[in-house]
Parts: structure tokens; C-alpha cells; sequence
């Protein structure tokens, strides 16, 4: 082993560093995709009935072998599809001359090899095509998770409500404890109805009791229904096809919509991926997900995202396998679920294509909660990160499913919120909470804000849910005897919703005037550029009005804060012959609109500092204001013109100064102070003695250009450009230079 | 006008029933005629699969929760004989489930084949 050198402990000290990385293994499913071990697409039809798929002869299926042949395949569709050459299938996915019915047809013929390996054609810029012509619902959504460490009810009612605020339209919860499940769906389902109408809830739990709990209508979706692509991890996930094809049936009979779950690694992950790649083995998943009937698919890795991204082409194979849902015709809500990755770069990477090109729900799970009290484990976005994605939005000009939520209007209802659930707790005899408990949750960031939460309240309250029999009902008339009228009225509508049926069908969710959207009401159209979902005149600037937005007219308010009379005009500017003379020369809007730096010092004090240096050096210095132009180095030279020693030093408003000599060219300067918001008053007194030194022809103290790795652009290009238009406006051509007197502070 | 389970107008379904204590479980309950419907919306728009979900669901409309979760229970992997299997799927045809128990037996044959059942 050699010795370490620094570039290498410095590059392997970076996040991404903390990621796994593995060299492919067929042999364990760690490749993600075209395995020596997938089989070879084939299909033999005899007598109507399938006898060989994809190399398998009808005695060798397994479990999903068999459902799949027997369920899942358009027969009357299946010789010209499966005839059909690879690469010309994924021409026609990104052709927008042949539309979303034409793939879809063909597909429902194509088996789960068949499939795989046209799709595994496609490059990234492709399959962001793909996904944005052949995802079911025209109009784009996104999920949240709202979950907490302590599954308290009323921060679980405040963070529901906050989530619909930000524009979710599924809202999935959990527990960290079991027990605690109804509880939970509950206090999400209050604070979700308090948010918005048409909000529609989940808690993820084992498979049985959250069917009981939608029986019971205290959810109104279920997603954790999961399906694994081999036969020996399908049965220890505990269940069959027919199992889940049962549970799929159960749900609908009760009005609940219901999604699976699958995703590449999984087997891998679990130790039986039969040598298979991740690709193929989601490609029987997703095609038993069409078998059993389920309207919709949660993949792309969910909880082995990670494992997928551990290999080549992994994270291109994660939206491989969304885009394989929508070719089945089917709900894709696109995992960018768990946290797949330590590297902020390389989180972002994996989710942006598919934030581009819009799914039916982008997140399969959106950590509308912060990290640490995400019970699924951190997601790939998180409540940290609802800035950034609000700023990608406006950035691409794409709808992410999520909007900017106003201060007040999020305080007043998380405050609703968990009063609704404190009063419905109440009132059902479920728990009475301390003042002082729902005021830490109302303000809370996270459960560690919350210190009165006791962790015996929720499981209590669960057990009194189970045990008494407690419907939506019940909970509807609660919050109608309380005084939350609207919100009674909100999940009866959810109720009436499960006894018309419209959410049921492919990708659907509601608007909150309670309108269904989906495959069959809001059918995505792209064929091409011009075509397909385009925001609406309301909703794009929704996209685009984020909070931290600023106008020039909010700079020049901000700017004002800071006026005062300490700068004083005081007469014509003049010559002078004095030796020990050196001008400042400010900017035309200085001391009239602008009156502080980018660096947070003001005018003055910059002003204060530069003389003080002067006077130290034995110069004097004299303040003018230039007002016939806004450029820095022609403001110097017009100060150096009128100085006695020939010396000027050039002050923009906003902070940026030079010293300049009047023999100079415009352009050409002594010193140059550029970056305007590191300036602090050393460096503006450091300017000033310089300036002296100049004047008296001795030797000045060099500058160091002052560095940061801040994105300094970033944070003051738009404040500079509201600036300099201000200048600008404060600017005559002609117009003489005023002199300034700068008055003893109080 | 579509109606609950109970055979009441969804319309009916309000918050003023709610406090006249006139509206029970089965008024917030899908009817299964609404999902048959449904299934003919899912079939006209590409998915045979789903349409025949529904159409099980419909079935399903007639059980009770308890027996709809025991009968998940006995589908899943080791939980039954063919013989149960069998029972169940007689129980079904009897109550005009007959999707349902085809979808029953096919599991019986399909876990004999894999020796999940005996």
C-alpha cells in the first residue's frame, strides 16, 4: 500500500464516499439490468392457453409464472407484440407520432422478458420522453409522508395539515409502533381534512390491519400492498398472487384505492434474486401488479433504491422500471422515496428526470416531515429540502405537484389542527392533552419540539380506537359537535367518495373542489411539443411566486430602513489644490435611495471608515457625489479629477471602491475592492489609508483579494441588479457633481 | 344517481343526516352495481385486469369484514389444505361469488403444484 496523498484523503472525506458501491454480481441480482440468468423472451399459445413464456415451459412456472400467464397478457394482442423488434418498440416510445393508446395496446402483449429488454434501450433523455407521454394522468401530483418519533397526534394533525398546504395530494403515514396505527391514520385524517378537501390518507402498516382500518374508513388509500419478483420472496413477504389479487378485490369492495409496491433490489436485498437482473425481476412485478388488478404501482427502489444505485446503470433502471408501470397502463407513483444516496448531488441527480418529465406522483413519498422524524427513514426529500424544491419548479418551469405556502396561513392551520384533534380526542374520550402540549406542537419544526409529548397518549388512544369500535363516522360527528364544521364536511365527502367509485380507477386524486382526476378523467395527452399537461395561467404562477422573491420595489423599501440625515448635500462639488485632498466620489443614488452595502454595513459607516484611513495617513478627505454616471471606474477618475492630490477613490452605493488616479483611463484603477459583500469595515479603512499612501506617493499595504466559497453570486446578483437599476434611475446625463457633508453621529 | 350499499342516494349522505344519527356504515359503503359500472370504465379504457378486479370487489360487497379478512387470511402462503381452499371457494359460489371462487381454486391448484398446499 502506497502513502496516501492529500487530493485522495480530501476527495475520499466528500458524502458521496459514504455510499456503497458494488461491483456487479449477477450470481447475487447485483446487476441492474440483462443478467446471463434472464431468460430469453418467448411466448407459446396453445389453444388460447400460454404453454411456454419467456423460456419457461408451463411445468416449470413458479407462483408468478403462472398468474401472469393466466391473467396478466392481451392474447389477442401478444404474436404481434412479442414480433415486435426491441429497438423499433423503444423508437415508438419516444415517438410523439405514435401515441400513448398505441404503446399501451402493444405492451399489454409483451411479456415480462420482452418488455425488459426493449425499455433497457432507452438512454436518460429518452426515457424522460417516454415518462412524460406514457404516465396515465395527465396532470402531475406528488405524496408526502407525515410521520413523527412519537406518533403524537398533534403534531401528526399539524404536520398533515402543513403538507396540504404545500400542495400534496396523498398523505402517507406510519408508526414507529405498531399499536399505534389508528391513532395515527386518525390524527392524519383531521389534520389532512383541515389542509384541504379531497386530501387523500394512508397509514402503512402490515397488510391485514390496514385493510381493517380502511374498513373502518379511517384511511382512504392503501399503498403497502408489496410484491416481490421471485417466487421465494413472494412467499416470505407472506403472501401468494392470489393472496394479493384477494386483497386488491377486498379493498376495492370497500371503496378504498389501493396501490402495490415493488422495486428493483428488492430480491437482491433479500438474498433471492435467482441470478436475475433487477430490471427483469421488476418487470414480473409490474406485470403481476396488471394481472391482480391493481390500478397503480409504487416503484423506482423504495426501500432498495439504494441497492439498485449501488450498481452501473442502477439509477437509470430505478425510472426504467416507473416507466414500465405506465406502459402496463397503470398508476406510477415514482419512488424518489427513501434516501438513496449521502450526496446531495446525487439525490438530486437520480430524482430530476423524473421531476422534469411529471408523474403521477413524483414522490412516492415526499418527507413532508424533517429526517429525523421520518419513520419510513429519511426520504430522498424532506421537509429541509421543500425550498429547493419549490426553487427547482420555478427554476425548470415544471409542475412537481407541490406550492409555496404563506407564513400565516400554515400557522393558522397547523393551530386548527391540533385543536381539532384535541377537542376530537376529547370529546371521543380518547384523551384529554395539556395546553402547553398543543402549543409545542403548533409551532414544532419536529417531534424534539415538542417535550410534553407522552408516548403513552397515542397507544392508549389507538387501543380505545380498536376496542370501541371507532368509525370515520363517528370521528366526523366529533369534529362537527366541536365546531369543525368544514372539516366534518370534508371527510363526509371523502365517505361519499368510496360509495361513487371514481377514485378507483387508474391514477386517480382529487382536486379540492373535490373533482376526480385520473386515466379516465384527465387523460394525458403529449404527442409532442405544444401538446399535454401545461400548468394553468393560475397554477404557473403559483410555480413561479416563491416566498423569497424580490422586486426592485421591495429592495428600494428595505434600502429605506436605513436613510438618515447624517449625509447632507452641501452645495456644488469643486476643484481643489490642497495636496493632502483626496475625493471620495460616491454613486448618484447614494445618501437618496441607497443607503446600505451588500455587505450589511451602511453607507455612512463605509463612509466613516475611508475617512478615518485618510486621516491617518495626514490626508483629508472630501465626499462627492457624481451624478452623471453610474460606472465605478469613471466615478473614481471624476473624484481624482477634482482632487487636490489627484487621488480619488470611486464608492458605489451597494459597496463595491476603488482608488483611482486622474491620469488614468476609465477602466484602468489603482485598487479595486470587488466583491462588495465581504467589506467589512477593516476593509473599507484599509481602502482609505491606501488611498492616502497613493496620494502622498508612498507605498501602500497590498490587498488581498478576499476569498469565499460561498456562492456569493448567487445571494446578491438579483439584489444587484434591483441596485444598479436604482442608480441608474438617480443618474442625469450632465448633471455637475453635488458635495456631501457627512454630520457627527449622535 | 348513484347509491350506497344500503341502497340511500349518495346525496343523502350529508352532514345533517350525520347529526340526525340517520346515516350507518353501510350508507358509506360502495354499492356493488357502482362497481360493476366501474369495471366497464376500467375496461373501456385498457384494463381488462382491473375491470376484473372489480368485479371481484362487487362480490366482495356481500361478505362481512371478518370474513373477507379471514378469507385473505387463508389465501396467504401455508394457511390451507386444497380441501379449505375447496370449502371456501364453495361458500363463495354459493353467496354468487363466483369470480371470486374461481380465483380461489386456481390458488388451490396453483399452491399444490408449488407445495404451499397439500
Amino acid at each position: 500500500m502506497t502513502e496516501s496523498i492529500g487530493r485522495f484523503r480530501f476527495m475520499d472525506a466528500q458524502r458521496v464516499n459514504l455510499d456503497g458501491f458494488a461491483v456487479p454480481d449477477p450470481a447475487l441480482g447485483l446487476v441492474a439490468f440483462d443478467s446471463p440468468s434472464d431468460p430469453e423472451p418467448s411466448l407459446v399459445v396453445t389453444d388460447g392457453v400460454i404453454t411456454e413464456m419467456d423460456s419457461r415451459s408451463r411445468t416449470e412456472f413458479d407462483l408468478l409464472d403462472t398468474f401472469i400467464a393466466d391473467h396478466g397478457l392481451d392474447l389477442a394482442v401478444a404474436p404481434e407484440a412479442m414480433a415486435i423488434d426491441d429497438l423499433a418498440f423503444a423508437r415508438m416510445l419516444v415517438d410523439p407520432v405514435v401515441s400513448r393508446d398505441e404503446v399501451v395496446r402493444l405492451a399489454g402483449g409483451m411479456t415480462p422478458a420482452k418488455l425488459a429488454r426493449s425499455l433497457a434501450l432507452l438512454r436518460p433523455a429518452e426515457l424522460v420522453i417516454a415518462t412524460t407521454k406514457c404516465r396515465a394522468r395527465r396532470t402531475p401530483s406528488n405524496q408526502a409522508h407525515v410521520t413523527n418519533r412519537s406518533d403524537d397526534p398533534l403534531l401528526l394533525a399539524a404536520d398533515a395539515a402543513t403538507a396540504a398546504a404545500f400542495g400534496f395530494r396523498e398523505v402517507e403515514t406510519t408508526v414507529p409502533v405498531l399499536g399505534d396505527a389508528p391513532s395515527n391514520a386518525i390524527a392524519v385524517s383531521i389534520g389532512a381534512a383541515v389542509g384541504s378537501p379531497g386530501l387523500l390518507v394512508q397509514c402503512s402498516v402490515e397488510e391485514a390491519l390496514e385493510l381493517e382500518m380502511g374498513m373502518r374508513g379511517l384511511v382512504s388509500y392503501a399503498e403497502t400492498v408489496s410484491l416481490y419478483g421471485t417466487e421465494q420472496i413472494f412467499i416470505d413477504g407472506d403472501d401468494t398472487p392470489w393472496s394479493k389479487a384477494f386483497l386488491t378485490s377486498a379493498y376495492a369492495s370497500r371503496g378504498i384505492k389501493m396501490r402495490v409496491t415493488s422495486g428493483g433490489g428488492a430480491e437482491a436485498l433479500m438474498g433471492g434474486a435467482e441470478g436475475c437482473s433487477m430490471f427483469y425481476l421488476e418487470a414480473r412485478c409490474v406485470a403481476l401488479a396488471r394481472a391482480i388488478g391493481a390500478q397503480g404501482v409504487q416503484n423506482g427502489g423504495i426501500d432498495s433504491a439504494s441497492v439498485a444505485g449501488a450498481v452501473p446503470g442502477g439509477v437509470r433502471s430505478l425510472m426504467a422500471e416507473n416507466l414500465m408501470v405506465m406502459l402496463r397502463n397503470l398508476e406510477s407513483c415514482t419512488g424518489n422515496d427513501a434516501l438513496m444516496s449521502e450526496s446531495e448531488v446525487r439525490r438530486t441527480s437520480r430524482t430530476h428526470p423524473i421531476f422534469i418529465a411529471g408523474t403521477d406522483f413524483i414522490c412516492s413519498g415526499f418527507g413532508s416531515i424533517q429526517r429525523y422524524d421520518n419513520m419510513f427513514g429519511p426520504s430522498q426529500w424532506n421537509a429541509e429540502d421543500i425550498d429547493d424544491y419549490l426553487a427547482m419548479q420555478r427554476d425548470w418551469g415544471v409542475d412537481g405537484g407541490l406550492r409555496t405556502a404563506e407564513e400565516p396561513e400554515v400557522a393558522r392551520l397547523r393551530t386548527r389542527a391540533a385543536q381539532a384533534v384535541r377537542d376530537v380526542y376529547s370529546a371521543l374520550g380518547l384523551a384529554d392533552f395539556p395546553d402547553a402540549w398543543v402549543d409545542e406542537a403548533i409551532d414544532a419544526a419536529g417531534s424534539k419540539d415538542v417535550p410534553s409529548a407522552d408516548l403513552m397518549v397515542p397507544l392508549s388512544a389507538a387501543r380505545l380506537i380498536r376496542d370501541s369500535g371507532i368509525t370515520m363516522l363517528d370521528v366526523i360527528s366529533a369534529l362537527d359537535e366541536c365546531g369543525y364544521e368544514q372539516e366534518a364536511e370534508r371527510l363526509l365527502a371523502m365517505l361519499r367518495a368510496r360509495v361513487e367509485g371514481d377514485y378507483l380507477q387508474t391514477a386517480a386524486i382529487f382536486t379540492e373542489s373535490m373533482d376526480v382526476l385520473s386515466l379516465v378523467t384527465d387523460p394525458n395527452d403529449y404527442a409532442g411539443p405544444g401538446t399535454g399537461y401545461v400548468p394553468s395561467a393560475e397554477r404557473q404562477r403559483e410555480i413561479d411566486r416563491i416566498r423569497q422573491q424580490r422586486s426592485v420595489e421591495d429592495l428600494r423599501g428595505q434600502q429605506a430602513i436605513h436613510a438618515t440625515d447624517r449625509l447632507r448635500d452641501s452645495g456644488s462639488a469643486t476643484q481643489s489644490n490642497d495636496p493632502r485632498d483626496v475625493v471620495i466620489a460616491v454613486s448618484p443614488a447614494t445618501g437618496r435611495e441607497i443607503w446600505r452595502t451588500l455587505s450589511g454595513l451602511t453607507v455612512v459607516e463605509a463612509l466613516e471608515e475611508l475617512l478615518a484611513g485618510l486621516e491617518e495617513e495626514g490626508c483629508v478627505g472630501r465626499i462627492v457625489r457624481v451624478n452623471d454616471t453610474i460606472d465605478l471606474g469613471l466615478i473614481g477618475l471624476t473624484g481624482a479629477r477634482l482632487a487636490g492630490s489627484g487621488i480619488g477613490i470611486g464608492l458605489q452605493a451597494k459597496g463595491t471602491a476603488l482608488i483611482h488616479r486622474r491620469d488614468l483611463t476609465p477602466l484602468a484603477n489603482l485598487e479595486l475592492y470587488s466583491v462588495a459583500p465581504t467589506l467589512d469595515r477593516a476593509a473599507y479603512r484599509q481602502l482609505g489609508v491606501n488611498a492616502g499612501r497613493h496620494a502622498k506617493g508612498a507605498t501602500p499595504e497590498p490587498q488581498r483579494n478576499p476569498y469565499s466559497d460561498e456562492a456569493i453570486e448567487a445571494r446578491y446578483h438579483t439584489a444587484v441588479v434591483s441596485l444598479v437599476a436604482i442608480e441608474r434611475e438617480c443618474s442625469t446625463a450632465g448633471a455637475a457633481p453635488d458635495a456631501l457633508t457627512l454630520v457627527e453621529g449622535p | 344517481m348513484t347509491i350506497a350499499r344500503s341502497g340511500r342516494p349518495v346525496d343523502e349522505v350529508t352532514l345533517d343526516a350525520v347529526r340526525a344519527g340517520e346515516i350507518t356504515p353501510d350508507d358509506v359503503r360502495i354499492h356493488p352495481d357502482t362497481l360493476l359500472h366501474q369495471a366497464t370504465v376500467a375496461q373501456e379504457h385498457g384494463n381488462p385486469q382491473l375491470a376484473a378486479n372489480f368485479r371481484r370487489a362487487a362480490e366482495l360487497t356481500q361478505l362481512s369484514d371478518d370474513r373477507v379478512m379471514a378469507i385473505y387470511e387463508a389465501l396467504r402462503p401455508r394457511r390451507s389444505s386444497v380441501a379449505d381452499l375447496e370449502a371456501i371457494a364453495v361458500e363463495l359460489d354459493a353467496a354468487g361469488a363466483t369470480a371470486t371462487a374461481a380465483l380461489v381454486r386456481e390458488a388451490a391448484q396453483a399452491y399444490r403444484a408449488r407445495s404451499l398446499a397439500t
